[in-house]
């Protein structure tokens, strides 16, 4: 195993002087799910947002501590933010396909890098759709808009217009809360697949979730990672109090 | 019992309330309806539609008032439209919270400001300038009132543009970014197209305060009811539909012929602010349609 990102010693705060993150320091396994859970207000999500630079958009003001990826630190206000949200890909919990076709949305981040060859285009949007499990869905309307496909389909395009970009992170915040059984099942299929080519930092919606996807686990408790483990540990034999009255449903 | 008879009485105070404005709108429709279309039995349809408008001398043509309605009017969203939403665009992705706070109340107490004043401050400091400026002989012309109609549109369409930006989900500036946007790329890529029906309204109501606009317009376009016959027209006095209404209405015989052509120009302009509506309207509703399908 190798690590990807390295978080180390990262304390955020909001500009109300809210403390989001309290000293985390935390390893990222690349091609592994690396699983983030916790109750809501714990910092899983400033966290993720933390690792791709979203938060440049909040009103985060001070960030101590480092984050290494790539041998470089991101938090470094020299870091090349769209070349790292582009190898750092992100998946929001509610799918927002954005106002365009499904083509459109898929390609939406190669356009953008000025990519213009049809061919190349053609190829990453099957490619991306199938690694996404959505291609057999939707390959004969792609020029419909995005927003016309339901809800689990929607989020499976997010997905792909993620991976159209070949990054090397794709982070996963509560991808699947907005959905239904099926898609859930589909999209936890997919990152185990996934998980060959690339890392994954995923934000479960619940803990059967995080129990069912971790390949490492920690568990977050009000802007503090409380224990960190590989594989079902956290679960089974969780070495912290608070860890274990939350994965056993005494609070949460 | 006491509470079912009171909720009578709400019911129907609540269905008066409706039904009146209903009424009253149709009271106002009746009677331009009544003062106006007289005016197509006394006035043949050619000379109504004519290129000259002299009453005193029994020309009554208002073709030079509606080019001249319209030539304020799209002059004024040429200026409007580019700066209004460019506004809206700074006020809701760029500006910082603290000037937003600052501007936003400012450009809604500017859409109060009495359309007077702003003709005022047009005749005395716009008027002189575009005459000095521009080396035209008078500062009285359509392009004054056009800058002036501008200026009385814009806060309307910052107002109303800035809501249609902000109720954009931040999921797709966010989806955006994320894959790689710059701000820009994400503004006119994401934000704008997704608040397009809203942007839509606003330039429609913009329009709509334009076109119905008269005393602004009556001090500062000069009142020359000239048919214009080139672009330059743009830069000499004109007369829009509702400066000779306003100014003629107070000095006609009540029922003449000059009364009659005075409130057939009032059902014109309302036809045309009827279109404007519906077209906004519909092309809202469309638009909105179509989303609900595609999210149903």
């Amino acid at each position: 195993m190798s690590v990807k990102i390295s978080v180390q010693n990262l304390t955020l705060m909001y500009s109300d002087g809210v403390e989001s993150l309290h000293d985390v320091s935390i390893d990222i396994i690349a091609n592994a799910v690396n699983v983030l859970f916790g109750p809501a207000g714990g910092g899983k999500s400033t966290l993720l947002r933390a690792l791709n630079r979203l938060n440049d958009l909040a009103d985060v003001d001070t960030a101590q501590g480092k984050i290494v990826f790539n041998e470089q630190n991101i938090l470094d206000p020299a870091t090349d933010v769209i070349e790292l949200r582009r190898k750092v890909g992100m998946v929001f919990s509610r799918p927002a396909p954005l106002p365009l076709s499904v083509y459109e949305n898929v390609i939406y981040g190669l356009r953008l890098m000025g990519e213009r060859s049809k061919t190349l285009l053609d190829e990453r949007v099957e490619q991306s759709l199938r690694q996404a499990v959505l291609w057999d869905e939707v390959y004969d309307r792609l020029n419909d808009p995005g927003a016309s496909l339901s809800g689990g389909q929607q989020q499976r395009l997010c997905i792909a217009r993620v991976l159209a970009l070949e990054p090397e992170v794709i982070m996963l915040d509560e991808p699947t809360s907005a959905l239904d059984p099926v898609s859930t099942a589909k999209i936890e299929g997919m990152l185990a697949e996934l998980k060959e080519r690339l890392t994954i930092i995923l934000v479960p919606h619940n803990v059967q979730q995080a129990a069912r996807t971790a390949d490492y686990a920690g568990f977050f408790l009000q802007g503090r990672l409380v224990e960190y483990a590989p594989e079902k540990g956290l679960f089974l034999k969780p070495r912290e109090k608070e860890t274990q009255d939350y994965v056993t449903g005494r609070f949460g | 019992m006491e509470t079912a008879k009171g909720e009578r009485w709400i019911t129907w105070i609540i269905k008066i309330s409706g039904y009146s404005s209903i009424l009253f709108v149709s009271l106002i429709l009746f009677f331009l309806a009544r003062e106006g279309f007289p005016a197509l039995g006394e006035v043949p349809l050619k000379d109504l539609f004519g290129a000259r408008w002299y009453p005193i001398e029994g020309y009554f043509g208002i073709w030079p008032l509606i080019f001249g309605s319209v030539l304020v009017t799209v002059g004024a969203l040429l200026i409007g439209i580019p700066f209004g939403i460019g506004t809206a665009v700074y006020l809701s992705e760029l500006a910082p919270a603290w000037i937003k706070n600052i501007l936003k109340p400012i450009i809604e107490i500017l859409a109060g400001l009495p359309s007077v004043v702003l003709g005022f401050l047009g005749i005395q400091l716009a008027a002189p300038f575009f005459r000095q400026f521009l080396n035209l002989p008078t500062g009285l012309t359509a392009f004054t009132g056009a800058v002036l109609l501008g200026f009385i549109a814009i806060p309307t369409i910052v107002s109303i543009s800035e809501d249609a930006l902000n109720t954009v989900p931040s999921t797709y500036r966010h989806g955006a970014l994320a894959l790689g946007a710059n701000h820009w790329q994400t503004i006119w890529g994401v934000t704008v197209p997704a608040a397009r029906s809203g942007l839509l309204t606003a330039v429609m109501l913009g329009v709509g305060r334009s076109i119905g606009e008269t005393m602004a317009v009556m001090m500062v376009t000069g009142n020359a009811p000239v048919l214009p016959r080139s672009l330059n027209a743009l830069f000499l006095p004109a007369r829009t539909m509702t400066a000779t209404i306003a100014s003629e209405m107070g000095e006609v015989a009540t029922g003449s012929m000059h009364y009659h052509v005075l409130f057939f120009i009032g059902i014109v302009l309302f036809g045309i602010s009827l279109a404007v509506n519906l077209t906004a309207s519909s092309l809202a509703l469309r638009s909105r349609k179509r989303a609900e399908r595609l999210l149903s």
